[in-house]
């Protein structure tokens, strides 16, 4: 679900493939039958958005057939722990928690937490509090635990607080009636695919879930995901071999550039980002940030090795290990928001490395119209993307609403290698770090990020030589000297991992996170990361074929963290350590050797902690888990069927409608995520929401994805001839009903119309797109693949153009996924007509812009 | 099984190698098309951009001078029991439906058929382009691969029309004819075809001949028992018109649906009766000329 | 078979690929033809003693023989390498027999009809003259055997009939140029000649486009089709002013004659025409296919049983 593996992960798909030919069975859920439901057992249509109502319905299945792993969610959730009196559900509520400030828009969630604990949200609400959404600590809390555990649970989980319950009541009315109702599945299909998952759960059977951004970018993405994530450890499917939900990643190393984030509110390690007001000393940070339990407890250590890592010698005891060098957050300063700041003319110059913004964001009007009020823009990429030609080459352009003459942003453009021409990694799916060599030089001025981003840090440093100004010691106290060498004066991407993977006081290489201490004697990178170099060995360039080990094949490459392939793994085994069954044997407790073993992975789990472990009242970090709880990185070592802590909007997942869609709620009057956030202005108008009036005028879903033979926002296959003549142009995917209903002609050309914009794509009639019955009336799909830009060998409008911004507030992500259009036959007009068309629409749909 | 062809390996004698070939099984082909890719990058093969074309996702449209992987992409409906009135949906939910068997489908579901499918140079043991070439500029390599030597083809196009499956043509710019090699210099490094290493799930299977039709037995076996009535070898029997493809097809429906012949026939099988009636025919027109001027006046 | 009644296709593709060859080879049928039948016709009549007619017919052999590389040679892909076709002899490939043929013919001819027009050479003209006059007979056939010996659905399944049609041609072509070129008195063979070869041409083409039954249908169709209905109707024309006219009338020898060879020149160009035609439309190479497989006649490429002990 939320992804379409064979096209867009067709490598890792092999494993698919070859689990059905062993006898799995794949199911793919998606609004469109596309080469991965081709592949499919069964494929179910579902209208875009829905998904939380999809897979509210499999909880709602799994309580009703009594199918969830009892033993399991017992001993390995926090379905037992009771809640405070104070909970509300949004059966309760109308569609919201309790704890719900109209005035701030956000929810205050102290009414969420388990029963006799305060939970202490600490970055999370801050950041709310100032204007700020995202990232919250993780579980955060310092809640103190009896033996381990929740201070009030039920273990026979009947208590109507207790969380088993809670959950149950929240999913009553996802009945396979209500899923046909909302998501316009065939209610069949639906149960097929709950009966197969419940089938294929438990002790013998473990399920597996893959998803993509078709679940993240919605305004419910995280929600999404947490869906999943109940589902699956209720059917005990978490932790085990089989199990697991995957969220697939890999393309453009998203997944490391998250793990060592080029994002605003985190630091590497998924450490929070520190505030201004609230963090005055790196003990207040750590206070406020890390929970005491689990393997968060040891984040000073982790923290205090960063900084080590960062600035080195100038990093003392006394100086809190240059935690003050550190920036401070001090707004939302996520992407969509920085770009509607620069459209305010907030900001002087972006740095635009290997991102296409002008196709890649939605609403792209608005991207461009930002970069046009900069100082100085700097694109870094391999090819002159839209990005970087906005000002002389673009819609805008092209329609004379924008003339280069007055546009006054200065751009430079930089050549950048590929990842052929330079060292590193990428991090994929499982979290696996795979090391590419360099094959060959970089052409001309191509030079690879780590080269460019080191000689600018080289030279900024020069420049600020001698500098008594406080402020800059921040940059000259920075351990800025890593070896270069070739013709281009490349710094060594391995002494990058080495400094990343961490040391020792003497120097040597740390085996993992356990190694790092709180008092300057080690450094590290990335606390996850720790242990990528252990025993002077770039563990992940370590190149094994599959051939030459075990299905686990633990010699190919390196995950993070501890090279544990299954997260989680110590919930393989039962609380006493053994197997669940033979069958799915993975980890389990070698009581003769006092130790936890494993067919092949490392143990995700302390090594000697025996499964009877009960901690005393006063441990904390690793020492405050039981032996029998497999999630070390929360406090109370549980999965969390419900969420005490850590998201904005919610504990369990609620379904909405997305922020543009034809239809009501019909499970709530809250009819759109509270959370969301929106930014209403004359350069990002909203179509009225499902069912009120002018929602009509845009009466199609419209969904966006991708194609195998494009990547991302074009600029690295549309320029590439080999895969532009693959698909060369843009076209829309239509069913023969809409076509007939529209007038579009297969092979012929259409118009597709948003508040924001029109766009024309060539039309491709299939019935891999069928419309699906909603609330009793038809509802269709205009599908585009969103690839294409006015730049390269292929050249095509953007889908992009016609989304708005909208985001989910957890980690400020846009609804790329859903929207509503309309859509005619023909070319789109040009110029001032084009304009002209749009305002029409807007005026029809009452939308003021 | 009878794997010799008139130059393999007699003629080769001590330096002959095992033949090789594809088993191309397109149950399993996701239409991802690194096949295409990476056949055109490793052969530095022009490229051939045709624009949008409406074929489902089949913007390469066929094999010839500047493509020697093609994948097709076939959107059908598969029958559904009639049933007056019954809407796309229903109809789609009924076809969709999976028997309680478990059948594992492939490239098929909601009442939809989506077949794809990598096409490349067939090799056939009765290669007809190799039998036509006047220059001699295809051959049979010691792989029993049929390959053009570019330094050689003088583009006469003869092997162009003789083919029965539309692979070789003509290069318009270059005016030599170019195919599919099986990747003959990797072959000669130990190493497989691009397409075949590139391919993602295997369908595109690389190796010794008899052990893929071997092979293939198996693969039909099993598709067959899980329930999928439509699928067949292509191209895999010695008793064909071909004489048997190096490179060979399992298929998932009737072959000219991949525009592929039913009944290929390597024409020089025909080549006697061709001859023959050259040969009646030259003396016919002896005679009618002996007849014209030999008898009557003057 | 798909709804239409039409067998399944590839969204109408062909199956088979076009020939990439160029005009220049459906004149060199006809230059290839003028040439083998001329060069019997000179040899022939020079045993009659008609060295009047023998001369021409000479010249005409000659002419065809020296066009005729040129022709192919700039139908090559890479003409620069057009010896390459005598790198070998290959009897599978009646492209190479041909040229075989070709260069041999090109000799003996020139030798032949330098003896007739200059009187050298003698003794080893008459030779040259006996052995072109053989080597014309499958100069004039084999191009039909090459094409022939194709999967363009037209021709191969012609291949009976086809070198009949380019027998008859070359003849007919032969004793037009012979008529037009001819004094009367000398032309009678030639007259004889070209009626009867037009009458054989007519008919033969008939019998090829009978015994195609269905896959005749491009010479009914398109730009096959009314190149050979013009064909036809030249060589009819042609052939009724011969016979009417051309023994009296110098002018109505060289019309005839004329009319007589464009009709043959118009013949290959629509069979050659044909041949793509037929190569375009999928249903041409699928429909016989699949007949050949209903009737039992061919087991066809596709197995759906598994086979412990396959072919």
């Amino acid at each position: 679900m939320g992804s379409n593996m064979a096209e867009q992960h067709p490598v890792g798909f092999q494993w698919v493939m070859e689990a059905k030919e062993r006898g799995a069975k794949v199911m793919h859920v998606d609004p469109r039958f596309t080469r991965t439901s081709a592949m499919a057992d069964l494929h179910v249509p579902i209208r875009a958005g829905t998904d939380i109502a999809f897979l509210g319905g499999i909880v709602n299945h799994v309580f009703e057939h009594d199918a969830w792993f009892r033993e399991y969610v017992r001993h390995y959730t926090n379905a037992t722990a009771i809640l405070k009196p104070e909970f509300r559900d949004t059966e309760d509520a109308a569609g919201l928690f309790s704890g719900w400030n109209p005035e701030d828009e956000a929810y205050v969630i102290d009414s969420w937490a388990y029963n006799k604990t305060e939970a202490e949200t600490a970055g999370g609400k801050h950041e709310q509090e100032g204007d700020v959404s995202g990232e919250q600590a993780h579980g955060a809390h310092g809640f103190s635990l009896r033996h381990g555990r929740p201070p009030d649970t039920d273990d026979s989980m009947e208590d109507e607080r207790c969380i088993l319950q809670i959950v149950k009541r929240h999913f009553s009315r996802y009945t396979p009636e209500m899923v046909e109702e909302i998501c316009g599945c065939p209610r069949e299909k639906f149960l097929q695919v709950a009966r197969w998952m419940c089938e294929n759960s438990g002790r013998e059977r473990t399920s597996a879930i893959c998803y993509a951004v078709g679940w993240t970018q919605h305004t419910t993405g995280v929600q999404n995901i947490r869906a999943a994530s109940i589902v699956q450890l209720l059917l005990g499917n978490i932790g085990r071999p089989g199990g697991g939900i995957l969220a697939l990643r890999g393309h453009a190393n998203i997944q490391g550039s998250t793990d060592i984030p080029t994002l605003f509110n985190i630091l590497p390690g998924y450490i929070p980002m520190p505030h201004p007001q609230e963090q005055p000393s790196l003990d207040k940070f750590v206070e406020l940030n890390g929970p005491k339990n689990g393997a968060w407890g040891q984040l000073k250590a982790y923290m205090v090795s960063l900084l080590k890592a960062w600035w080195g010698a100038a990093a003392t005891e006394d100086n809190e290990y240059c935690f003050h060098h550190l920036p401070r957050i001090s707004g939302d300063h996520s992407h969509y928001a920085t770009m509607l700041k620069m459209l305010d003319g907030g900001v002087k110059g972006f740095f635009a490395v290997g991102q296409n913004p002008t196709v890649g964001s939605a609403n792209t009007k608005l991207q461009r119209l930002a970069l046009s009020k900069l100082d100085w823009l700097v694109v870094r990429d391999l090819h002159e993307t839209e990005t970087a030609a906005f000002w002389h080459d673009s819609p805008e352009i092209e329609d004379g609403e924008l003339r280069p003459e007055e546009i006054g942003t200065e751009v430079f453009f930089m050549p950048a290698a590929a990842h052929t021409e330079k060292d590193g990694n990428f991090t994929n799916t499982q979290r696996l770090l795979q090391w590419h060599h360099k094959a060959l030089e970089p052409p001309g001025d191509c030079r690879s990020e780590l080269n460019w981003v080191y000689h600018l840090g080289r030279r900024i440093r020069e420049k600020l030589a001698g500098s008594d100004d406080p402020r800059d010691r921040a940059i000259l106290e920075l351990t800025w000297d890593y070896p270069v060498k070739g013709p281009h004066e490349e710094p060594d991407a391995e002494a990058v991992l080495q400094e990343i993977g961490g040391r020792k006081a003497d120097g040597s290489f740390v085996d993992s996170y356990d190694e790092l201490a709180d008092d300057g004697s080690t450094s590290c990178g990335s606390w996850i990361h720790a242990g990528i170099y252990k025993d002077g060995v770039n563990q992940s360039a370590r190149k094994t074929p599959g051939t030459g080990q075990n299905w686990i094949a633990h010699e190919w490459g390196w995950a993070w963290p501890k090279d544990v392939r299954i997260l989680y793994n110590r919930a393989s085994a039962d609380p006493d350590g053994n197997p669940w069954s033979e069958r799915k044997r993975y980890v389990w407790w070698d009581a003769n050797e006092g130790k936890w073993t494993s067919l092949g992975d490392s143990p995700d789990f302390p090594a000697d902690k025996a499964p009877d472990y009960e901690p005393g009242r006063r441990d904390k970090g690793m020492d405050a888990i039981r032996g029998d709880a497999p999630f070390i990185v929360h406090p109370d070592g549980l999965g969390w069927v419900f969420a005490p802590s850590g998201l904005v909007d919610g504990p369990l997942p609620a379904h909405y409608e997305p922020q543009e869609s034809p239809f009501r709620n019909p499970l709530y009057p809250q009819q759109l995520s509270p959370t969301r956030q929106v930014f209403p202005r004359p350069e990002n108008p909203y179509h009225p929401p499902g069912g009120e009036p002018g929602a009509e005028v845009f009466p199609f879903v419209l969904t966006t994805y991708r194609l195998t033979e494009h990547h991302t926002a074009g600029a690295m296959s549309r320029t590439v001839a080999y895969l532009a003549e693959l698909q060369p142009e843009l076209f829309c995917e239509v069913s023969p009903i809409l076509a007939e209903l529209r007038g579009l002609e297969h092979g012929g050309w259409a118009t597709v119309v948003s508040a924001r914009t029109a766009i024309e794509a060539r039309v491709m009639v299939t019935e891999r797109v069928q419309p699906l019955e909603v609330q009793g009336r038809p509802m269709h799909l205009v599908g585009l693949p969103y690839h294409w830009g006015n730049r390269g060998l292929a050249k095509g409008d953007s889908a992009n153009e016609l989304l708005p911004v909208v985001l989910d507030n957890n980690v400020h992500i846009s609804e790329y996924k859903v929207a509503t259009c309309d859509i005619r036959p023909g070319r789109r007009p040009r110029g001032r007509e084009r304009l002209e068309l749009v305002e029409e629409y807007r005026r029809r749909a009452g939308v003021k812009a | 099984m009878k794997l010799e062809t008139s130059a393999w390996p007699d003629s080769y004698g001590a330096d002959a190698k095992p033949r090789v070939g594809f088993f191309t099984d397109t149950s399993v082909c996701i239409g991802c098309k690194a096949c295409e890719v990476a056949c055109k990058e490793w052969n530095r093969i022009p490229d051939s951009p045709k624009g949008f074309t409406g074929n489902s996702y089949d913007n390469t449209v066929d094999l010839g001078a500047n493509t020697w992987r093609h994948v097709a992409f076939v959107e059908k409906r598969v029958p559904v029991d009639a049933d007056g009135g019954a809407s796309l949906v229903e109809a789609a939910e009924r076809g969709g439906l999976v028997e309680e068997a478990g059948v594992n489908t492939y490239q098929e579901g909601d009442g939809l058929r989506w077949l794809m499918s990598s096409d490349v140079c067939k090799h056939c043991t009765h290669a007809a382009c190799l039998e036509v070439c006047p220059t001699g500029a295809l051959f049979r390599t010691e792989f029993g691969t049929v390959v053009v030597q570019e330094d050689v083809c003088n583009g006469c196009g003869y092997c162009v029309p003789a083919c029965p499956f539309g692979v070789l043509d003509r290069r318009e710019d270059d005016g030599r004819v170019w195919k599919c090699t099986l990747c003959y210099d990797r072959l000669k490094d130990d190493q497989e075809p691009a397409c075949a290493q590139a391919c993602p799930t295997n369908s595109i299977q690389f190796g010794e001949l008899a052990e893929l039709r071997a092979r293939a037995e198996g693969r039909l076996a099993q598709l067959t028992a899980a329930g999928q009535a439509d699928a067949r070898l292509y191209l895999a029997d010695s008793d064909d018109g071909i004489g048997g493809g190096g490179a060979f097809f399992l298929l998932l429906d009737d072959p000219e649906v991949y525009g592929l012949p039913p009944d290929p026939v390597d024409t020089t099988r025909d080549l006697g009766s061709i001859w023959a009636a050259a040969g009646a025919a030259a003396l016919a027109l002896g005679a009618g000329l002996a007849a014209a001027v030999l008898g009557g006046r003057g | 078979m798909s709804a239409n009644g039409k067998p399944s296709s590839y969204y109408g593709q062909p199956v088979i690929k076009e020939p990439v060859w160029t005009p220049e080879i459906p004149i060199y049928f006809f230059t290839g033809g003028l040439a083998g039948a001329s060069a019997g016709l000179a040899q022939l009549a020079e045993l009659r003693g008609n060295d009047e007619l023998a001369r021409r017919a000479w010249a005409a052999a000659l002419a065809g023989v020296a066009a005729s590389p040129l022709l192919l040679i700039s139908d090559l892909g890479k003409p620069a390498r057009f010896l390459n076709m005598l790198r070998m002899f290959k009897v599978t490939s009646p492209m190479s027999v041909g040229s075989w043929i070709l260069s041999a013919s090109g000799a003996t001819t020139a030798v032949a009809a330098m003896r007739a027009w200059t009187g050298l050479f003698p003794r080893t003209g008459r030779a040259a003259g006996g052995a072109a006059a053989a080597l014309g007979l499958p100069l004039s056939t084999y191009t039909a055997a090459l094409i022939a010996n194709t999967a363009v659905p037209v021709w191969h399944e012609a291949r009976s009939t086809l070198p009949l049609v380019f027998a008859s041609g070359a003849a007919a072509s032969a004793g037009a140029v012979a008529v037009a070129a001819t004094p009367e008195r000398d032309a009678a063979p030639a007259r004889r000649l070209a009626l009867g070869a037009a009458v054989a041409e007519l008919a033969t083409v008939e019998l090829m486009e009978r015994r195609l039954g269905k896959l005749g249908e491009p010479y009914r169709q398109g730009a096959a089709g009314r190149l050979s209905k013009l064909g036809k109707a030249l060589t009819l024309a042609g052939a009724a002013v011969v016979a009417a006219r051309a023994g009296r009338s110098r002018a109505a020898a060289v019309t005839g004659g004329a009319l007589l060879a464009a009709g043959g020149l118009a013949e290959r160009f629509g069979i050659f025409r044909a041949g793509f035609q037929s190569a375009a439309d999928p249903a041409y190479v699928v429909g016989p296919q699949r007949e050949r497989l209903a009737g039992g006649e061919a087991r066809g490429a596709a197995r759906r049983h598994a086979s412990a002990s396959p072919a």
